[in-house]
């Protein structure tokens, strides 16, 4: 025990091995927050939800931070709610005609354009639908019509998609249209600053009927990390990408060494053939085509991170890990205590587990953190290939879905950069522990 | 004497390599017919050689569409008991084997060769050279460059640019293709001064010196991708390597002796640890083809590991499994190649005594 917290001493004399610590409890402290923050059956909902979730965020919006570091300030999403009961204000006409007039109204200072803008329109009625005329005015005064309709239970009014509005504006997309001056072009148009209002006028032909408006002016900028293609939260996937990679390089890593140092205590202790058929497996292992492998697994069969977690271990059962424990079990075989045992009669798999593996620990620890990072960018790597977890948010997937949109041609970089930085910290925390851990425990390394 | 001894280790290691080969692609056979598509790859080829025999048939003109339908048939299934399809699958599974470790992979589903050929051996021979020159530049450089430096680096012990290697070498936890997002984002994406990927220009230019040129400006990131990811690791284990001989006895008996320090350095330090060296450079080697797959999808390198990506998209089986089979032939021969070096710098292969290496 004592040479255990020795060892610990020594450890925390590297500067290196203090960062990678603080890396990695941040990682897990993360983890530990996000499984309790969002929880994992909220966690796969979110995710993947599709537009009845999230429709409310832009598309490939940035990370709201982004603003900090811009001169321009890009525009975050607007959504303005018809008050509860306005629909009651309207003034009684005759024939039990309603008039219905409601104003959305909001302030606009953002000195890009906004993304998208969409209404969405609920209507409560029995026979008749409520008829609607919509008028977008803007700072400077112009009153601009946009169009008219009955509306249904409820609807969507996708007012940047409205092609002839487009031609009205000028051609421009009415994203830009609406926002700018009668006389900018698309290249050369700023937004206008100031109050715009959304009127919304027209008859209602029952006298309860009621209708609720919702304005979403969709930003440039969204959240911690921003969204992706299909208006995702990005911050769920980085978040719970977090735990799984943890978890997954965690469980590999175990499952993996402790299996090899098995295999090499059994080897040794058994000599003779067990041993030298243990030595050809390995040598044959060593050289398989490991991701090839996991490749077809993943086609022929499941892409489930549990099935691949199974698959790794067993594939690295046999690693060339072996080599290393054998030539340091031989020598604790002939040790004295060893001989001991034997002389009262200790039973074979006693020895090896409870006399021989112990002794290994020390050069099996540096070994294991280091394989943690290995794991974790395999995993990775596999999703980048498309062959990530079906359901489970992982960073690689993130990764994939911005290679597979074009992200980096685009220059939605916030897409790319967000989940390799996390992969990078692991990948850097294991490592910097691993390699402060190498040098304590391998006397040889410590000098240099 | 020395020549059969060395002959006997080339040939044992070449047998033991060749059963790794097997292993593998036996492994690759068993993953890919437990959903019996091995089986769909073999009948849908007996199914294209009826029907071709078939049609070039003169006495089949003359008959009835479905008397013509009822003789392919019954050529098909009279094929398929030849091949012994409706044999169990433990001993068809031989018959596979041996078919691909012949390299007769059968014919592509979907993608075909760019000459227009469906044969998956002629679509992997063309994609070989661009995987073999995109790895053999890289690994070159990284061999060379680490074992230089690490000389280096080793005489300088300590100082700054030693501790920068030192700690730089965390970096190698993370894999090559890692790396080439982020040079891709910078270079590509902001930078705009190297392509996003791809071997040659679209369209490639027509005279030989420009093609060249063109192949080495988009060598440039995936190679430096490879650099920065395996690099530093290199570097620091050999600096290590020549750290712990250098400090050996004899290295000191001849400082004594007063021994230019580059006789040093040839004789006494890179001779004891050239062996270890090629064996760990053995193992990087692999990894890094493994790596090849996630490399070359990033970069859209148009080699091995690229259409093994595409294969798996477009569910291609018969790809799929020839990729596998060519990737263990390419592992394989790799250490083989590096066995042979092994075998001519390592005294005790040619002097005899302990012969073969515990690899």
């Amino acid at each position: 025990m004592s040479a255990l917290r020795e060892a610990f001493k020594e450890f925390t004399q590297y500067p290196s091995a203090i960062m990678g610590l603080l890396i990695i409890a941040a990682l897990i402290m993360l983890s530990i927050y996000t499984v309790i923050a969002i929880p994992y059956s909220e966690g796969m909902r979110l995710w993947r939800g599709g537009e009845d979730i999230w429709i409310e965020n832009p598309r490939n919006a940035r990370p709201r931070w982004v603003n900090v570091f811009l001169k321009e300030r890009l525009p975050e999403t607007i959504i303005v709610n018809t008050p509860p009961g306005a629909a009651k204000l309207g003034k009684p006409l005759s024939g039990g005609l309603r008039a219905l007039d409601m104003t959305l109204s909001f302030d606009y200072l953002y000195d890009a354009f906004p993304s998208e803008i969409n209404l969405f329109l609920k209507a409560k009625f029995k026979e008749n639908r409520p008829y609607v005329s919509f008028f977008w005015v803007t700072p400077d005064g112009r009153r601009i019509p946009l169009g008219e309709r009955s509306v249904r239970g409820s609807e969507r009014f996708s007012i940047s998609l409205d092609r002839n509005l487009a031609q009205r504006l000028g051609r421009r997309p009415p994203e830009i249209g609406l926002f700018s001056g009668p006389d900018a072009t698309i290249e050369n148009a700023v937004p206008l600053k100031g109050r715009y209002q959304l009127q919304l006028e027209g008859f209602f032909f029952e006298e309860s009927s009621d209708l609720e408006a919702r304005l979403v002016v969709y930003g440039q900028v969204h959240g911690l990390a921003g969204t992706d293609h299909r208006r995702r939260d990005l911050i769920v996937a980085l978040l719970w990408g977090t735990p799984v990679a943890l978890a997954f390089g965690f469980l590999a890593a175990v499952g993996s060494t402790l299996t090899t140092l098995l295999i090499a205590a059994i080897g040794v202790w058994f000599g003779r053939w067990v041993d030298a058929a243990i030595q050809r497996v390995t040598e044959v292992n060593a050289i398989l085509p490991v991701l090839p492998i996991l490749i077809m697994i993943g086609i022929f069969y499941s892409r489930s991170l549990w099935v691949m977690l199974g698959a790794i271990i067993l594939l690295s059962i046999f690693s060339l890990g072996i080599k290393t424990y054998r030539s340091i079990l031989l020598q604790v075989k002939e040790s004295p205590y060893i001989e001991a045992a034997r002389t009262y009669g200790t039973g074979n798999f006693r020895i090896i587990f409870r006399y021989m593996i112990p002794r290994i620990i020390p050069v099996l620890i540096p070994q294991f953190v280091t394989l943690i990072p290995s794991f974790v960018f395999l995993e990775a790597g596999l999703a980048v290939l498309g062959l990530g977890d079906p359901v489970l948010p992982t960073w690689g997937k993130v990764v994939n879905d911005a290679y597979a949109n074009g992200a980096l041609y685009k220059g939605y970089y916030y897409w790319v950069l967000a989940p390799s930085v996390l992969l990078m910290l692991t990948g850097a925390g294991f490592a910097l522990v691993g390699f402060a851990l190498d040098r304590v425990f391998n006397p040889r390394l410590r000098t240099l | 004497m020395t020549f059969i001894r060395l002959l006997r280790y080339v040939v044992l290691r070449a047998a033991s390599l060749f059963i790794t080969v097997v292993v593998g692609v036996y492994l690759a056979i068993l993953i890919a017919n437990m959903g019996g598509y091995v089986d769909e790859i073999r009948k849908a080829q007996i199914r294209e050689q009826v029907g071709a025999t078939m049609l070039a048939d003169q006495k089949l003109r003359t008959m009835p569409p479905n008397e013509v339908r009822r003789v392919i048939d019954q050529q098909i299934a009279l094929e398929e008991t030849r091949l012994g399809l409706d044999r169990p699958f433990l001993l068809r599974s031989f018959a596979y084997l041996s078919d691909a470790l012949t390299l007769s992979l059968g014919r592509a589903e979907r993608l075909t060769s760019d000459k227009g050929s469906r044969q998956v051996r002629d679509i992997i021979l063309e994609r070989l050279p661009a995987t073999l020159l995109l790895f053999g530049t890289a690994d070159l450089i990284v061999f060379f460059t680490a074992i230089f430096v690490a000389l280096f680096l080793s005489r300088r012990y300590g100082s700054w640019l030693d501790k920068t290697v030192v700690a730089l070498a965390p970096t190698s936890s993370a894999p090559a293709w890692f790396y080439g997002i982020f040079l891709i984002l910078i270079f590509a994406s902001v930078f705009r001064i190297l392509p996003f990927g791809g071997m040659v220009d679209v369209p490639p230019p027509e005279s030989a010196l420009e093609y060249g040129l063109s192949v080495l400006q988009h060598l440039i990131l995936p190679v430096s991708a490879i650099l920065v990811g395996s690099l530093f690791i290199a570097i620091y284990n050999w600096r290590t390597f020549f750290l712990i001989y250098s400090s050996e006895d004899y290295v000191e008996v001849a400082k004594a002796k007063g021994l230019p320090s580059g006789a040093i350095e040839r004789r006494y330090i890179l001779r004891p640890t050239l062996p270890p060296i090629i064996t760990s450079f053995a193992f990087a080697l692999i990894s890094l083809w493994s790596g090849a797959i996630i490399l070359e999808t990033v970069f859209s390198w148009p080699g091995l590991g690229r259409l093994l990506f595409q294969a798996v998209g477009l569910f291609d089986t018969p790809v799929i499994i020839g990729s596998v089979v060519i990737y263990a032939y390419l592992l394989a021969l790799t250490v083989f190649l590096l066995d042979i070096l092994y075998a001519l710098v390592d005294p005790r292969v040619k002097v005899g005594g302990e012969a073969g290496r515990s690899l």
